[in-house]
């Protein structure tokens, strides 16, 4: 990854008012139109993004080389028709067009949830029809909430939860990284953002416990686990007692998507990333009137996507570093 | 034939009567209970977002979002199913007292009805 490194030499913090190593001008920065997928790599436990249209020349090779290769979508939206985009269908396929054009195939596919946008049996088979199509043919799900709309989830748990927990939790292991799915959408709460519960948070506990601290941890769920906007419910309430179990571990990933925008963000042990949509493009916290999907000019859409490069870099105080330039 | 056809005259034009007489006794209805009310969903939120109506009056939720909402009452007693795109909601408040509600889509949208 050759110029990213030297882009991200302007990215120092200016101003860390909330000492979470993220001024306001690095955390703007860190927000940019992503890709329709982001592939990720393992590398001595540091977990490395590159947006997939980067993945050309040079970079093939260091991409090839890691310990364990995946690539996480997220925010499908299928059945969404409205001016943001009324072809989720190509833009997914064209997701699925990037995974396959990858030098090396990832071992698996992790989608952050809003797999459908109404949850209609329908949304979900064309989903699954066109991820059939990609290399990775593991995929790895957890809710979003327009995937449990209705039924309380039934539907989505019939479909991809069958060896999940409660609402759909679960965890496996991949060469010797450990990925735990967890739920956040479900049972939400008047005036509230997203919610794991105590249950969850219970089997959490457990699930991590006897771990050694060496191993590497991703955590993936739909809605971030950190507060990004309160005002538009962009967080997770009892997200700290979750990662408080995740505290001894040396590297803590967190994969989320829900914002339909990257953004990336270190905090101690922990580096947590929100991947793009495949679907419609959302506002930066707090640029419009309202979370909805944004509407950019026509032939713009498919320009915005799959142009922003991502990686982190190992140390504890090290910002993690989006390059976050448009094409 | 012909006989098929005039029986078919005679069901359409039944069915028509019939349609007229349920709409003139819904506009006999209106006019005898309070105005219904009108809530509009946009941009996330409810407008709006407190009401003050009297008993018997029925509130109508109209989504203008792009993106699907639903009411659902903090306490339950009501709850809508999803709506999409200008898909629309009604309840009619029979009891006095203070209705609080929001999207349990979108939680951080709330509402609350007060009824008189």
């Amino acid at each position: 990854m050759r110029d990213e490194r030297d882009d991200s030499a302007d990215d120092v913090i200016l101003h860390d008012h909330h000492h979470d190593g993220v001024d306001r001008r690095g955390f703007l920065k860190c927000m940019a139109w992503a890709g329709t997928g982001a592939l990720y790599v393992m590398q001595g436990g540091v977990l490395k993004s590159y947006a997939m249209s980067a993945l050309k020349g040079g970079s093939e090779t260091a991409v090839a080389s890691g310990e364990l290769s995946f690539v996480q979508i997220s925010d499908s939206h299928m059945g969404f028709n409205k001016a943001a985009n009324q072809d989720v269908v190509g833009t997914l396929r064209a997701a699925v067009d990037k995974i396959n054009a990858l030098p090396v195939a990832p071992a698996f596919m992790l989608h952050t949830g809003d797999i459908t946008h109404l949850s209609r049996p329908e949304e979900f088979d064309t989903v699954d029809q066109i991820l059939k199509g990609a290399s990775a043919k593991d995929v790895f799900f957890v809710p979003g909430e327009h995937d449990v709309l209705g039924d309380d989830g039934k539907q989505y748990l019939e479909r991809y939860g069958k060896a999940a927990q409660g609402s759909g939790w679960y965890s496996f292991d991949a060469k010797g990284v450990h990925f735990i799915g967890l739920v956040n959408v479900m049972n939400l709460k008047a005036g509230g953002m997203g919610s794991l519960g105590p249950e969850q948070l219970e089997w959490l506990e457990r699930d991590v416990k006897h771990r050694r601290s060496s191993t590497p941890i991703v955590v993936f769920a739909h809605i971030p686990l950190w507060t990004v906007y309160p005002e538009w419910g962009w967080g997770t309430e009892d997200s700290a007692q979750a990662l408080s179990y995740l505290r001894k571990f040396g590297s803590v990933s967190v994969l989320n998507g829900h914002i339909h925008q990257i953004m990336q963000k270190v905090e101690g042990n922990v580096t947590f990333h929100t991947a793009a949509s495949t679907a419609f493009p959302q506002p930066e916290p707090g640029k419009a009137a309202s979370p909805g999907p944004m509407v950019v000019p026509a032939g713009e859409l498919r320009g915005l996507l799959g142009i922003t490069n991502a990686h982190y870099v190992k140390g504890k105080h090290a910002l993690a570093v989006v390059d976050s330039s448009l094409e | 034939m012909r006989q098929k056809k005039d029986l078919l005259d005679l069901a359409v034009v039944t069915l028509l009567a019939l349609l007229l007489s349920i709409a003139g006794s819904a506009r006999a209805d209106e006019a005898a209970n309070p105005p219904g009310v009108a809530v509009k969903i946009d941009n996330f939120t409810f407008g709006p977002s407190t009401l003050v109506v009297a008993r018997g009056t029925t509130v109508t939720w109209t989504n203008g979002d792009d993106i699907p909402h639903t009411i659902v009452a903090t306490d339950k007693s009501f709850k809508s199913k999803v709506l999409d795109t200008d898909e629309s909601f009604s309840y009619t408040f029979e009891n006095p007292g203070t209705y609080p509600y929001f999207c349990s889509i979108h939680p951080h949208m709330t509402g609350e009805v007060m009824v008189k």
